[in-house]
Formats: C-alpha cells, structure tokens, sequence
C-alpha cells in the first residue's frame, strides 16, 4: 500500500470524525475496505447488528466482515496467541481483557478515538470502565440494565400487592404472599457452561446496594475477601430472598438450578401464578416473546428496580453492556468504533429492542420502542452509583467459581462458609498475575 | 402457535456464484486432491524402482509411511513436545519446576473427583459401547431389516455436537412436579411410574451416569458399524460349516465370531478407551464441570482458556498421555500375537 | 464390487453358500430364540431412536410449545404442526454458501487423510522396517492428544505461512481451507492408521506372496488386492471421517473462521440462536437440515457393508 493511499485513508477518517458526530453526511467519508469482526451475536442480535452498521457502510464503503461464536475467549485468546487476530472485537468478559490489555494485546483507543467528542457524550463512568491502568481500551456500545423485578400486574392487583418501594416493603411483600399460599419468587438458574450466573447477579445486586460501591470495587478487583462480613452478608440477604430451605422460591432448588434461565419467567404467567416476582436483566424480554401465549409488554409484565438495601447507597444500580476493543489498529477499525460510539449508531440499536439502552447522551429518550424500555432508560439516566457486572470484571475462573458457588449456594445454604472459604482460596491463585 | 402447513420453506440460494464459482472449485478439489494422492504413490513407485534392490527395501517402506510421519509429526508431535516441556515449568514459562507441576495437581483435593468422574468413564464407557455395538452388529446381522435398524443405531452420529445438548435436555429436563413434564424421562418416571421427576443432570446420585449414557449413545452407532464390517469380513462358509456340525448359535459366536474379530475388538475398546480418557463435550456443555461431574479434559479446558494457566493445562494433557500407556502396551501384545499367528 | 484377482483360492472351498436362514428356521428352539432375538433388535433400536424423535417432533412445532408440553403430545389431535422452524432455517441467507463451504472443507479433508493413513496402514502391517512397531504404538498414542493444546501451535504456524483465510492460493483457492484440510488429516491419522492396519493385516499372506510370484509391485498389490479387500473398512472409515470434520464447529472456527464466505454449515446454523440462547428451536430444524448429508453419505456407502467380499472377490 502506498504511502499515497495511507494518507488519503487517514484524511477520510477525520472527515468521518466529523461526519459521524452530527454535522452534514458527505459522500467524502469513503474508506473502502473491511473490518473484521469477532462477536458473539448471532440470531436477531446479529441482526440488529447489521441493521446498525448498515448506514456506516454506506457512508464510508466499509465492509463489515462478522464472525461470530460463543466460544469467544478461547477462539480470541488463540487467534491472538498465534498473531492473526481480529481487527474489532467484542468483548464479553473483561476479566481476560485486563489480561490482554497488560499484555499489550489490544490497542490503546486514547489516540484513536476523538475524545472531546466521547467525553461530551458519554458519562464519565463508561469512559473509565473501558481504563486499564489509565488507558482508553474498551468502548461500550450500549448498557444492559440489571437487578429488574419482572412482574404480572395484573396478579399483583388481583391480590392487591402494592410495588414495593424500600426493601422493607419487599420483605413485607414477601411475607404476604407466602401467607396467601403463593411463592414470592421464580429463579432459574441454568444455562449450560454458564450455569449459575442468574444467581450471582443477586448477590452483585446486593453487594452494591447493601455495601456501597468501594467494597464492591475492591471486591471485584480481588482485594476484598469472600469472607469478610460484607461479602457474607450479601449472600445471607440473598438467602432470605430465597428463603430458609428455599421455601420462597417456586419449585425450590431442584427448580432453580435445572431450569433454564430463560423459562424462569414462564411462572409468573401461568394461572394462578407459579409465583409473582422473577429477577432478571432487561435482556429478559427477548425470551418472554418466545412464551406461548407471547406476554404484551406493560399488560402482562411489568418491572420495577430492585429496592434499595442501605438507603445510604439509593440508586445504586448494576449494569452491563457489550463493549468493543480494538485488536489489530486499522483505519477501518478505528472508523468503526468513532461511529459505535455515536448517537446515529445507538440511536438504531434501542429502537430495535432486546433491552439494549443506549449510552451515548444524544439518543433521545422518546426513542425507546416501548413504555417499558422507556423507564428503563430513566432508571439508567437516574443512576447514582453505577456498576458494571462484578463477574464480568473478575478474572474468568474466578468468575466461574463465582457461578458454581452460586448453584452450590442454592443447593444448601447452611454450607455458605465453607463456599466462600473455597472462592477465598480461588481467589489467591485467580488474580495472580498469568 | 398454530400456524398452518402453508408455504414451503425455500433455500435462498444465488445460482450465478454457485454455477460459475463455487461448483468449479468443487469440482478441481475433488478431482484434483485424489489425482495428487494417486500420482505421489505412484511416482514414488517409478523412483524407487530405480535403486539398487537392496536399498529399495529398505527405502520403499518409508515412502509408504512419510506422508502419515510428516503430517502427524507437525500437527500431533510437535504441540506434544511443547506441551511435554510447558508442562515442567510454572505458569509464566520462566522457572523450571521439575515435577512441581504434576505433584501440586494431584495432592489438589479438587482433583480427586475429577479422577474419580474419568475412571467412572474409563469403566462404563468403552465397556457400554462395546457391548452395546457388539450386540447390534451380531444381532442385525440376523435379521431383515438389517439396514434400517443400522441406520437408526448410527443417526446420532450424523447429529452435531450443538444439535446432540439439544436432544438431551429434552429427555433430562426437570419441571416440578405440579406442571405438566416436557422431559422425556420424567414423563416416564411421573406418568407410568408415578414417581417424583427427577433432576438427572443435576443429581450427585446419578448425574454422571446419565452423562455418560449421552456418550454411549452417541458412540456406539460407531462401534456397531466397524465391528459389523469385521463381521462381514467373516467367510460365511466358516459360519455355515459350524452350524451344519450342529453347533448352535451361542457356540458358533464364542468360538468362531468372538475369536476372529478380536482384533477389531482391541481396536474398537483401544479407541473408546482413549475417547472416554479426552471426554469432554458432553460435560462442557450439560454442566460445565458442577455437581461433581468434572473431568481431565474439561478442567485442561478451564485452566487452558479461562484460567489462562498454561502449566496446569500442560500438565494435565500429559498426564491423560501417560494413562494412554498401558492401553499402547495391550495393544502391542495383541499386535505381535496377530503377527506369530500368521 | 468386481474385482478379477488371478490368484487360487486361499480360503477353504465349500460349497457355494446356502441361504443361512432357511437352515435355522428349521429348528423349533431356533424359532423361539429368533423371537428373543427380534424383540431384542427392536427394542434396543427404539431406545436408541426415541431421543432423535422427539428432536424431530419438536422441529415441527413452535418454540413455545416445546417448552411447556412434551414432544409426544403432539402426537395426539389437535396436530398443531408448523414448518416455521425450517422455513427459518433455510431462509437464512448464508445457508447455501455455507452448503458449498461444508463440502469444501469435509471432501478433502475425508480423501486426503484416508489415503494417507490407507499408504501408511499397507506399510505397518505388510512391510518390515526399522522401528515399525514402536512408530505405531506412537502413532496410536497420539489419539491421547488433546487438540486444543494444538491449536495455538499449530495456528501460529499457519500464520506464519500465510494459510489463513484472508489469503489465496495459485486457481483462486482460499488458503484457509488448506490449513484446514492439513489439520483435519493430522487429526484424523491416527485413528485411521490404527483402523485400517487391523483390518489390512488380517488379509490372508497367501494371496500376497501368489501376488508377488506373479510379479505385482507393491503399487499393483495395494490398488488391485488391498483396497478392493478392504472395502468395508475403507467405506467404515470414509463415514467417520466424513462425519466428524462435517458435524466439526471448533477446529473450523480456529483455522477458517466464521465469516460467511469460509464458514461451514455448522457455524451457520449454531448462529441462528441468539448468545443468550433465545430462539433454540431453530436448531432443531438446524440439525436435520445438516443430518442430510452425513445420512446420505452413509446410505450410499451402506451397501458396501455386505457379507463375504472376500470370498467373492477372490471367486472372481
């Protein structure tokens, strides 16, 4: 490649820079080209995907060429071992994207991004989610809200159960429904390799809320042990969502660790109602369409945020999100992750659904699909204390000894000092340096 | 839900670039990688044949074997090596620990019932294909639906692995016991038994012989049709002039099938043996390793990727290279009494 | 198979072979432990089918269905069948590249090793050389190997010498299949070595010392004797051969990647669900709509498991 061609592909760039960020579109952007892509989307993901990218190939002549697996660390981490790596890729667990980037693996985006733009757009806390060790490494492309209780409002009027405000008022509710001879709760928890997970968002949820966002950082980042009585506090909360002897928890463990966590919201439903309240991501409506009869948003379902446990920390709220990191520098990479980060490009991922919220500030609240989208975009808008997914940001092994404590957990909750006494030690040989 | 049976499903398809791009290639791939294969032999043939007789003895044999030496020794041999030697160091590669390795693996407490969950593999595995294929290719032989009976045996080995996890949680799945089961086996515990569904994957009690009945399922379709050829092998007269001597069923099976097909027994219980050593998929994908189900593979597996702990993995492989010996040595035994025979 | 061989007749001479049911039928004790026999056949075939039939019923019903009601109730009125699932599946724009690329990569990848490993099995069990057991005791081992301990070697490796799918090769050939077809082989060898030396080393030595009396090369012996006896095996080996680098999803993600202009089918339709998932029941048309090809190819290849090609080839 000439130095010719170089030069023009860089002046291409800033004029997409400035193209993508809100003025006039120009049919000057033209890059040509392709970038790779490595994902995990597939099915109305990788749809909604294509949807989005489709107006930046348009513009630039970029093509986008996207593969996509499950398996994404293994096929990463070797792809990258082996010097053939991905140009973009999507990063789900950013435990190994710690490793990576102080392996100086990924590309530092500090220079490759226009960072007065993203600053302008973007809350602090997703820019510095994507640091490692004072670098720009990953950018987030949309959140995912967690700690939601999914509800049926009609079953909640039918007993005159009123939305509870404060913790408190969930615990009280709690004590209603199991004297009504219900259950209050429906957890599921199994979902193959990754069994387990739905569990540990409770005990993230309430680490966060109970403990307040410095236990919770330092708990993630390996400093903070499983032991302590912060940690083992969480989990005994959790415990009386559960129950003594799972007792509030349709079906008990048999039910919570061999369903899957996608039918766990199938009891809510039924009549009368397996139980009344199910705890999940926002993510959980793609799975409530492929229920028979399909649930109407808003008639048959609704959400409320997880109440607050310590109102010293109110509105302290987990997310999650899909973010992008850059592994091999190209100028078509670089083009591609200046126009992700845009309000044209999130503007096209909350319309179409799947419980995606746009971070970019531009993107308009009146743009979600749905009144129940819509509040959950303000529940982003109104966080005070925003976390990303703990799990997420342990190192992966740690991470799945997380999940199995989880399903041990469930199984017998008597036995929660010796699971932790275990993820202690996990946690000694996990964070030490690979 | 009730969407009618109208308008056929219909595969895009764009004939232009299949027509005039993709068949083409097709069709020098499958013309041209034979003709290749075919001309090496033979042109290494011609070659030989020009050297002195004696040294074309010696050299002809490794004309036939190269290929195979070449191949495997860059794809197998060499990555063993480098695992052999990873696996005597610690994790970061940079300070030799001997045997440190391998003697911190094994006094690790959670180790114990990962061996414990392999030699429950290493056990029932091999020794229910086997039995299992051995049983089908006899007794298929005898009747006449023979194919259908074979093709229905072999369907799960044309399944994919994602399409197999599918297949079995349908017959594993657990729902409570006041809703209706959709699990095949729990239908068949709550209906016909009336008994309490059960967690069968999920259950320390028999989690892993349900798991390990996946495997089996899955393997002895395979069994059966390589045993069946080495039955077919058989010359029928053998079996005729027996039966004419009177000697019924059971005896002509111990002492003229059994015998001759021996040694494909060997092979058939040597590769199962191996295969229930590197059990993997069906543990990564119905438990990921939890409720005591973990296995070598799947943990070389997590200390390989998620762990990023290259030692640990190394050293795992090659304790599965060392449980393989014994099976190398009882084949070697078998082979040189093939051998003394002819 | 008609194979002419011109070599006497080495195994022993009986008469031309009755029809052996005929004989058996004649017994009465015979009769019952044929009854036994049957139902035994039978039901083992209906416990080893009912899995891949509630696959089958449930891809003809709707994702919600199967979630809340058994597969065998469908079997009953109301018949609420849909073709959804597969009008899904095939729909899927990538499907017939993905067709075509299945067969790029599975072709070679079942030729090549099995001609090789079929040179090699001749060698180890018809040939004397240096070290011949020991390198097939070795050989045998290696089926102990884990192959994700090969991949980052091994990729590297291809990386090095550009055989990754960005490339082309001289006639337009993208150079991810050759890495491929090369991994597919050294994974598939030992096996197939293995296979294919017990089946050749069973041939009776008459037939090959009568070869070599009436001048044949090793060439003429492997093409005209060997092959043509081991038919069973060979087409055995074919099938599993065939299978596995077909139903493979891991290997062709490392070496080829998934982008829709090398991805095999597998790749494909495992994209169908979602990352979480959701939509499962496209997979359940998804695999019968790859089970085709591995069925046709047994089908086709099932003809050649017959009794006696031996006795008849050597007849002639």
């Amino acid at each position: 490649m000439g130095r010719l061609t170089r030069l023009l592909a860089a002046m291409a760039i800033v004029v997409l820079g400035v193209t993508a960020c809100g003025s006039s579109t120009t049919s000057s952007g033209q890059i040509g080209g392709t970038v790779h892509v490595l994902g995990t989307w597939s099915g109305a993901e990788k749809d909604s995907f294509d949807a989005v990218m489709k107006p930046f190939t348009d513009q630039t002549g970029v093509k986008i060429s996207f593969e996509a697996t499950r398996d994404l660390g293994p096929i990463l981490q070797t792809k990258i071992a082996a010097g053939n790596p991905p140009d973009i890729t999507a990063a789900p667990g950013i435990g190994t994207l710690i490793q990576l980037a102080r392996a100086g693996k990924v590309v530092a985006l500090d220079d490759k991004l226009d960072m007065s733009q993203l600053n302008a757009n973007y809350g602090a806390d997703w820019i510095n989610l994507g640091k490692v060790d004072g670098k720009l490494v990953t950018l987030y492309a949309w959140a995912a809200l967690k700690g939601l209780v999914w509800y049926d409002p009609k079953a909640f009027q039918a007993k005159g159960y009123q939305v509870p405000k404060t913790w408190d008022d969930l615990m009280a509710l709690q004590t209603r429904i199991k004297s009504d001879g219900g259950k209050p709760w429906c957890v599921a928890m199994e979902n193959q390799a990754a069994s387990g997970w739905p569990g540990t968002d409770w005990v993230k949820e309430i680490v966060l809320s109970q403990s307040g966002p410095t236990v919770y950082d330092k708990w993630w980042q390996g400093k903070q042990k499983w032991t302590s009585s912060e940690i083992k506090q969480a989990w005994t909360t959790w415990g009386s969502i559960l129950g003594p002897g799972d007792s509030n928890v349709y079906g008990g463990s048999q039910y919570m660790i061999a369903t899957t966590f996608g039918d766990g919201g199938q009891g809510l439903f039924s009549s009368p109602p397996k139980c009344y309240m199910f705890n999940q991501g926002s993510f959980i409506t793609s799975f409530f369409d492929g229920y028979t009869p399909k649930p109407v948003a808003g008639t048959d379902y609704a959400v409320f945020p997880l109440p607050d446990v310590n109102s010293s920390n109110a509105g302290a709220h987990v997310l999650a999100g899909d973010a992008f990191v850059m592994t091999k520098d190209t100028p078509q990479a670089r083009a591609m992750l200046k126009y992700l980060a845009t309000a044209q490009a999130q503007d096209i991922w909350v319309k179409r659904g799947g419980g995606k919220i746009a971070i970019n500030k531009q993107v308009s609240l009146s743009d979600y699909p749905d009144p129940i989208s819509k509040s959950l975009a303000q529940v982003v808008v109104d966080t005070k204390i925003g976390r990303y997914d703990a799990g997420d940001l342990m190192p992966s092994d740690m991470q799945s000894a997380y999940w199995s404590a989880a399903l041990k957990f469930a199984q017998n909750q008597s036995q929660l000092d010796s699971i932790l006494a275990d993820l202690d030690k996990k946690q000694v040989t996990a964070y030490a340096s690979p | 839900m009730s969407t009618p049976l109208t308008g056929l499903p219909t595969l895009q398809v764009d004939w232009q670039t299949l027509l005039t791009v993709n068949l083409p290639a097709l069709m020098l791939v499958v013309i041209g990688v034979p003709l290749v294969l075919a001309a090496y032999i033979v042109g290494a043939d011609i070659l030989v044949r020009r050297l002195p007789k004696r040294s074309q003895v010696s050299v002809r044999p490794w004309v036939w074997v190269g290929p195979a030496i070449v191949i495997v020794g860059v794809i197998l041999v060499y990555p063993m090596f480098g695992t052999i030697f990873r696996s005597l160091f610690d994790r970061h590669g940079s300070t030799f620990v001997g045997l440190g390795n391998f003697t911190r693996l094994l006094t690790d407490g959670g180790i114990l019932i990962v061996l414990r969950n392999n030699l429950l593999w290493l056990l029932l595995y091999p020794g229910l294909v086997l039995i299992f294929g051995l049983l089908l290719a006899v007794l298929a032989d005898r009747v006449p639906y023979e194919k259908p009976v074979k093709s229905l045996i072999f369907m799960p080995l044309a399944i994919s692995f994602v399409a197999m996890a599918i297949i079995w949680q349908f017959m594993y799945y657990y729902r409570p016991p006041d809703v209706a089961q959709t699990g095949t086996l729990n239908a068949i515990v709550v209906n016909l038994f009336h008994g309490q569904p059960q967690t069968w994957v999920q259950d320390t009690r028999y989690n892993n012989f349900a798991l390990i009945f996946i495997g089996v399922w899955g393997a002895t379709g395979f069994a059966m049709v390589i045993l069946s050829a080495a039955l077919k092998g058989i010359p029928g007269e053998l079996l005729e002039a027996a039966r004419v001597d009177g000697a019924n069923e059971l005896t002509v099976f111990r002492r003229i099938i059994l015998p001759l097909m021996m040694p494909t027994i060997v092979v058939v219980g040597t590769t199962m043996v191996i295969f229930a050593l590197k059990a993997f998929d069906v543990v990564y994908v119905m438990t990921a390793g939890n409720y005591n189900t973990d296995i070598l593979a799947r943990r070389m597996y997590a200390e390989l990727y998620s762990a990023g702990n290259n030692a640990n993995a190394s050293t795992l492989a090659v304790i599965l290279l060392l449980a393989v010996v014994p099976v190398l040595i009882f084949n070697l035994r078998q082979f040189r009494a093939v051998e003394s025979r002819r | 198979m008609s194979v002419v061989v011109t070599t006497p007749v080495p195994t022993p001479t009986t008469s031309a072979p009755a029809r052996r049911p005929k004989v058996r039928t004649e017994r009465l004790s015979a009769r019952a432990s044929n009854a036994g026999l049957q139902v035994a056949v039978i039901a083992l075939t209906l416990a080893w089918t009912v899995p891949t039939l509630g696959l089958l019923i449930n891809s003809f019903r709707s994702g919600g269905a199967f979630n809340t009601s058994g597969w065998w109730t469908a079997l009953a009125p109301p018949f609420k069948f849909t073709l959804d699932s597969y009008r899904h599946v095939l729909g899927a724009s990538d499907l017939a590249p993905s067709f075509f690329n299945s067969f790029m990569i599975t072709i070679p990848a079942t030729i090549i090793p099995t001609a090789i490993a079929a040179f090699a099995a001749y060698a180890f069990s018809w040939m004397k050389f240096w070290g011949r057991d020991w390198i097939f005791l070795a050989l045998v081992g290696l089926l102990a190997v884990p192959l994700q301990l090969t991949f980052i070697p091994l990729l590297t490796l291809a990386v090095h010498f550009g055989l990754t799918s960005g490339n082309t090769l001289p006639l337009g050939l993208n150079a991810g299949f050759l890495a491929i077809w090369i991994a597919h082989t050294g994974y598939g060898l030992p096996f197939s070595i293995y296979l294919l030396a017990n089946f050749f080393r069973v041939l009776p030595q008459d037939l090959f010392e009568s070869a070599e009396i009436d001048g044949a090369g090793p060439v003429t012996v492997f093409f005209r004797l060997i092959l043509p006896l081991s038919v069973p095996a060979i087409a055995s080996l074919v099938i599993f051969q065939f299978l596995w680098v077909w139903n493979d999803l891991l290997v062709a993600l490392i070496y080829i990647g998934g982008t829709p202009e090398v991805a095999p089918l597998t790749v494909t339709l495992t994209n169908l669900v979602g990352s979480l998932g959701q939509n499962i029941q496209y997979l359940t048309a998804a695999a019968f709509v790859s089970m085709i090809v591995p069925l046709i190819v047994f089908f086709a290849l099932q003809r050649y498991f017959v009794r006696g090609i031996l006795a008849g080839s050597v007849k002639g």
